[in-house]
């Protein structure tokens, strides 16, 4: 007999879209919000300016970065949130008594971390798109970094979910580590603006790729090769990825 | 078949605890089974290994016939649990924990027995609510729902009747013993000795992380479980090692202001005029006479209490 799940895996998406879709006011107006006001409040403080380097409006290059950090945020924050009030709660049990494979949870959990990041990017874009200039140039680069963003924070998020004990431990991956990962990573300035050392390190930082690229399928233009990274990022998808199964699927910190 | 066959599960967990050593047991399928043991004796342990939520170190578990820890999907299907803590989802109400419950069990739909679960578990009126604003109770009633929704061939309750009161509980093991009648196999764990005695037909009972016995109900009973006959007079007796010489085979004993003589075992009369002659023959024609059963529980916690002494000796 095949052991494979679909109707439980299903379900388990459903469950998982349907936790974020039913407060919608804190998964997707409030990112919306936020994103509205940094892009105010940088508007305003940079004024006409051009990014220096780049032939693009602050405005235009500012849009994307905000989009794509916003639907990092809510990628990570939807497996993340669901594990660690799950081990609260104590319903992760139900998850581990039912018949769903590790890869069977691990495609749900991420599938609805991507949905969610989708709805989160698409409202940011029909809330913003009007008051900007942006094209989308490159969908296919848009959705290819768009949907490998959210794929690898969903999975940060099922292992920052499975390591944490506590809401506080939680919090302290998301601030001490997403946070100025995410910041740091160019959304609102262009790294050739930062000192050689910063930028040494910022080649290493997997973020900056993410953003750089997807912003590059709307302004065609950027700091990095989005062709050249595309490689290193879907092996880095397929790496975050295949942890957060193997993990599920030993039972990391879910299974004495 | 048996409907669970444990060969030597063991289990130590990360820091150093041993919470079940080399255990044993068969639930024949159709089977109404009590695992008893007191606090910490590791019953939970066991059951969750049989659930998923903890690893065994040692051993193996076949569920009607298929490999626990190979088959781990199979098996699951075919069984439900209900968990010790109670547990909910604070976004969902019952009907959809339920719905949810049932497709990750991998099972279309069932409105008809989704409604009949809530009815039977009476949690129709309160189908609708957020899970959060359940009683104790009703979240008790609920994860026993959830643990039946995809109609397991195997129920496995872990103390379900904590906190819910006499007339429900009495329905529960009702409904229980209703869906044992049609076949499912029920293991379950509690500390109301008195229902397990009268509900399950098989038992085990296990003690620092070992089995003590395990089999029939009946056939514990009636070769552990022993009377005794009191005897009550009017002046209280002290017993002196001469009585207590002449009367060794009948373990006379002091309980309270009677003096308790054994009788062989459960409900062999034939020794009662024996014994009853020889406590005659010493102390006089007493004022009042009673027998006195051993129950489950006298039963449980002589053997409990004799497991912990042995090993406070052993140790």
């Amino acid at each position: 007999m095949s052991s494979f799940n679909p109707i439980g895996t299903w379900t388990l998406f459903q469950r998982e879209s349907r936790r974020f879709l039913r407060v919608k006011m804190q998964t997707i107006v409030a990112p919306a919000l936020t994103a509205i006001l940094y892009l105010i409040v940088f508007r305003y403080a940079m004024g006409e300016r051009q990014v220096p380097g780049l032939d693009v409006d602050y405005f235009s290059f500012l849009i994307p970065g905000l989009m794509m950090m916003a639907m990092l945020q809510n990628a990570f924050a939807n497996t993340s949130s669901s594990m660690i009030v799950g081990k609260i709660m104590n319903v992760h049990v139900f998850l581990l008594m039912s018949p769903i494979s590790a890869g069977e949870a691990v495609f749900a959990f991420l599938a609805a971390a991507v949905l969610r990041a989708l709805v989160v990017g698409s409202v940011l874009l029909l809330v913003l798109l009007p008051f900007s200039e942006l094209t989308l140039t490159h969908v296919w680069m848009i959705l290819f970094y768009g949907i490998c963003g959210s794929l690898i924070m969903g999975s940060l998020g099922l292992i920052g979910g499975m390591w944490s004990k506590t809401f506080d431990d939680m919090a302290m991956v998301n601030n001490f580590i997403i946070m100025p990962l995410t910041f740091l990573s160019g959304v609102f300035y262009s790294v050739t603006q930062l000192p050689p050392f910063w930028q040494a390190i910022n080649a290493w930082n997997p973020f900056f790729y993410l953003i750089d690229g997807f912003r590059h399928g709307f302004i065609a233009t950027g700091d990095s090769d989005p062709l050249q990274a595309m490689g290193a990022v879907a092996a880095l998808t397929v790496l975050a990825v295949l942890s957060s199964w193997y993990l599920w699927r030993i039972g990391w910190k879910l299974k004495e | 078949m048996n409907a669970l066959e444990i060969k030597n599960v063991g289990k130590v967990y990360g820091n150093g605890k041993v919470a079940l050593q080399d255990v044993s047991l068969l639930v024949p399928e159709g089977s109404f089974f009590a695992l008893l043991g007191p606090n910490g004796a590791g019953k939970s342990t066991l059951i969750n290994i049989l659930a998923d939520t903890v690893h065994a170190s040692s051993g193996s578990v076949s569920l009607l016939g298929h490999e626990l820890f190979l088959e781990r999907a199979w098996c699951k299907r075919r069984m439900g649990v209900v968990p010790q803590e109670i547990a909910f989802d604070p976004f969902f109400s019952p009907r959809e924990v339920l719905k949810f419950s049932r497709g990750m069990y991998g099972q279309k739909a069932d409105d008809a027995w989704v409604d009949e679960l809530l009815e039977r578990l009476e949690l129709s009126e309160h189908a609708h609510k957020i899970t959060r604003q359940l009683s104790g109770g009703m979240r008790r009633r609920l994860l026993v729902a959830q643990a039946l929704v995809h109609r397991p061939k195997l129920v496995i309750l872990d103390e379900p009747t904590a906190g819910v009161d006499v007339e429900l509980r009495k329905r529960l093991w009702d409904f229980m013993r209703e869906l044992n009648a049609a076949g499912t196999t029920i293991l379950l764990t509690t500390h109301y000795l008195e229902e397990a005695e009268e509900l399950c037909d098989q038992i085990a009972i296990i003690n620092q992380g070992k089995l003590i016995t395990s089999g029939s109900m009946k056939a514990l009973m009636g070769e552990v479980a022993s009377s005794s006959l009191c005897l009550q007079y009017a002046k209280p007796l002290q017993l002196s090692e001469e009585d207590k010489a002449s009367l060794a085979d009948f373990s006379p004993h002091i309980c309270g202001d009677k003096l308790c003589l054994t009788l062989n075992k459960r409900g062999i009369s034939s020794d009662f005029d024996v014994v009853y002659q020889a406590a005659k023959q010493r102390f006089g024609t007493p004022a009042d006479v009673s027998i006195r059963q051993e129950d489950l529980e006298d039963v449980f916690l002589r053997l409990t209490a004799t497991e912990q002494s042995n090993s406070e000796q052993g140790g």
